[in-house]
């Protein structure tokens, strides 16, 4: 008997509260191609005229949807590449290195990471006006990744914490220097803490929203998130159809994203113990 | 390589686990630090391979004084409890670090571990990751590792401790075989006393950061220097009785032994008895009562409560006729009886 079998109760269950998200989900990609009669559930014929934005600008005045979507595809990356980097680094000093005020900063770390951060959103909106990187990419990337690094570090620590000591005093007895010890023998092991990392700041970058829209509000770094909100609000008619079609270009490389990369997130949650 | 500790000193902040200890192993030599844990070996072993700083004293390999020398510069070599085998790399990658790490060439760095995989033996292994290699196979591929650079000093820190019991047999002479065969200085990190005893030339017996007895094995084993080096080396365990030292033995108990000849002292004393120096072997003198026979298949351990109190425990060649319950009345090799005063010092 598999495991499935024995728990076909609760999967009846589980299944039963995500039908309507599983509805919503092929409306989604139903109406994005075929315009229902209004009233009716049943859609029409199938209609690519949605999709004109992928080969025509919908409104003079915005850029391209393929300028936004290398700004959100640079956004990402940025923010996901400074943060690995960043907490690859942190999380080892945290993890390894004997400190002054080490429990401090952990203790620190845990707070920014459950602080509600859109309350700083004035001050950061300040700060970047004084730095002249308001209505930058450059600007929200910073700002971004400084938000994202409390979790990052924390993820990295927790997944160097699980490397054994002997590996290090191995290489050290073995006469490398710390740096080279941490780069060739200890970095390996957190290779999968490190993927999930990357995935999942470029994911989170990928769908921010609110950075974009409060401290790149011009249309110069405009990023697909704030391109769909103005879509939907400069109609005076919404056409939610276009917004649909959007909204499904939008999402495909996240799907594509989570299927490719399934087990390497897992592996966050798991602790990083290597199976 | 002749290794000497003077006046080493370890403290944790303000816990002083080593205080002013020294010793000194000899070039060729392979010494056993034993103890039980706590005792202060494994620090001894982490000073002198550089992990730990050393709060005082000096440590000298050799004429070189390599006490504030970092751990990269010190040529010892060491094998770690867990092996410490790096996962990613391969058998060869493993054994050929330290020399990369010293940018030896790449020919010459498989030359070197031709050699060393062939001295333990896993020379058929040298692709494999070790997560596919069995216990006593990661040992061999660490001891390599260990030795690859010919380092001066190598520090084995209880080796054996992960392994199966028949593995540890087999380890523990190829361990020894590789040690004389390079003619290595080693140090032996290990609590238990059949490995310190079988594999070294000499045992540093710890106790709370001091070295209580320093000898060969088996002469540490006939004549202990206190209570505590009896009580630890010798598998199964002596036997301790109270006993009034006078014109005999009396035990108290309405029996007395023979004093051993040579014992000087007088008035309360703890005697030992080893379990082979009791028994029918060696005629008559104490009475008592088997309560418990453990077969361990060549022979038995039979414990026996002595007419009157206290226990003593005996071990006879397997197939004597002794059940629990059975009245006995043994005889003790006088000779072999060690005294102890009551703080434990030999006497």
């Amino acid at each position: 008997m598999t495991a499935n079998a024995r728990i076909w109760h609760l999967v009846l269950v589980l299944a039963a509260c995500s039908t309507p998200l599983m509805i919503m989900y092929v409306f989604q990609v139903i109406e994005s191609v075929a315009e229902s009669d209004p009233g009716s559930l049943w859609p029409g014929e199938l209609d690519f005229e949605n999709w004109r934005f992928l080969w025509e600008r919908i409104d003079t005045a915005r850029p391209s949807i393929w300028v936004a979507t290398f700004n959100t595809f640079l956004f990402a990356c940025a923010t996901a590449f400074l943060v690995t980097a960043l907490s690859t680094t942190a999380g080892y000093a945290l993890s390894r290195l004997n400190m002054p005020g080490r429990p401090y900063f952990l203790g620190g770390l845990i707070i920014l990471h459950a602080f509600p951060t859109i309350t700083l959103i004035i001050a950061i909106f300040i700060i970047l006006q004084f730095l002249g990187l308001f209505d930058s990419l450059l600007g929200i990337i910073l700002v971004k990744a400084a938000l994202e690094l409390p979790f990052g570090v924390w993820i990295m620590k927790g997944f160097y914490d699980t490397v054994p000591w002997e590996i290090e005093m191995a290489g050290v007895q073995d006469g490398a220097s710390r740096v080279r010890v941490w780069w060739e023998l200890v970095l390996p092991q957190v290779k999968p803490g490190l993927a999930a990392l990357l995935i999942i700041s470029f994911l989170s970058g990928w769908s921010e929203f609110v950075l974009p829209l409060v401290l790149a509000p011009g249309t110069s770094a405009q990023v697909l998130s704030t391109y769909m909100n103005a879509v939907i609000q400069d109609d005076t008619t919404a056409d939610f159809g276009l917004f649909k079609a959007i909204g499904m270009f939008y999402s495909i490389p996240v799907i594509i994203i989570y299927l490719l990369f399934q087990k390497q997130l897992m592996n966050i949650y798991g602790g990083g113990t290597k199976g | 390589m002749e290794l000497r500790l003077e006046k080493f000193t370890k403290r944790f902040g303000e816990v002083t686990v080593i205080e002013d200890m020294d010793l000194t192993v000899e070039s060729g030599e392979m010494m056993a630090l034993l103890g039980p844990s706590g005792c202060g070996k494994s620090t001894t072993l982490f000073a002198i391979c550089g992990i730990h700083k050393m709060s005082g004293g000096s440590l000298h390999f050799g004429d070189r004084n390599v006490t504030t020398m970092p751990a990269q510069q010190r040529s010892v070599g060491v094998v770690f409890q867990n092996y410490a085998l790096y996962p990613h790399m391969t058998v060869e990658q493993n054994i050929g670090f330290p020399l990369k790490v010293q940018r030896v060439s790449k020919s010459e760095i498989r030359e070197e571990v031709a050699r060393l995989s062939d001295l333990v033996q896993i020379g058929n292994l040298l692709d494999r990751r070790p997560a596919q290699l069995s216990g006593g196979q990661q040992q061999r591929v660490a001891l390599a590792r260990a030795m690859i650079r010919k380092p001066d000093v190598l520090l084995l820190d209880e080796p054996l401790a992960n392994l199966d019991a028949k593995l540890r047999l087999e380890m523990r002479s190829e361990i020894r075989r590789i040690q004389r065969e390079t003619g290595i200085t080693a140090i032996l990190v290990t609590h238990d006393q059949v490995e310190a005893m079988s594999m070294c030339d000499r045992i540093a017996l710890m106790k709370e950061g001091q070295i209580m007895q320093l000898a060969a094995p088996e002469e540490m084993y006939a004549n202990p220097s206190s209570q505590f080096v009896a009580g630890f080396l010798g598998n199964p365990p002596i036997s301790f009785l109270d006993a009034v030292a006078g014109e005999r033995l009396d035990l108290g108990t309405g029996q007395s032994l023979a004093r051993p000849f040579g014992l000087e002292a007088t008035g309360d004393v703890v005697i030992g008895i080893r379990p082979e120096f009791f028994g029918p072997q060696h005629g008559t003198g104490l009475e008592g009562e088997v309560i418990f026979v453990e077969p361990q298949g060549r022979e038995e351990l039979i414990d026996v409560r002595l007419e009157g109190g206290g226990e003593i425990r005996s071990v006879l060649p397997a197939g004597e006729p002794v059940k629990p319950g059975e009245r006995i009345n043994w005889g003790v090799a006088t000779d072999r009886i060690l005294a102890f005063a009551k703080d434990g010092t030999r006497l």
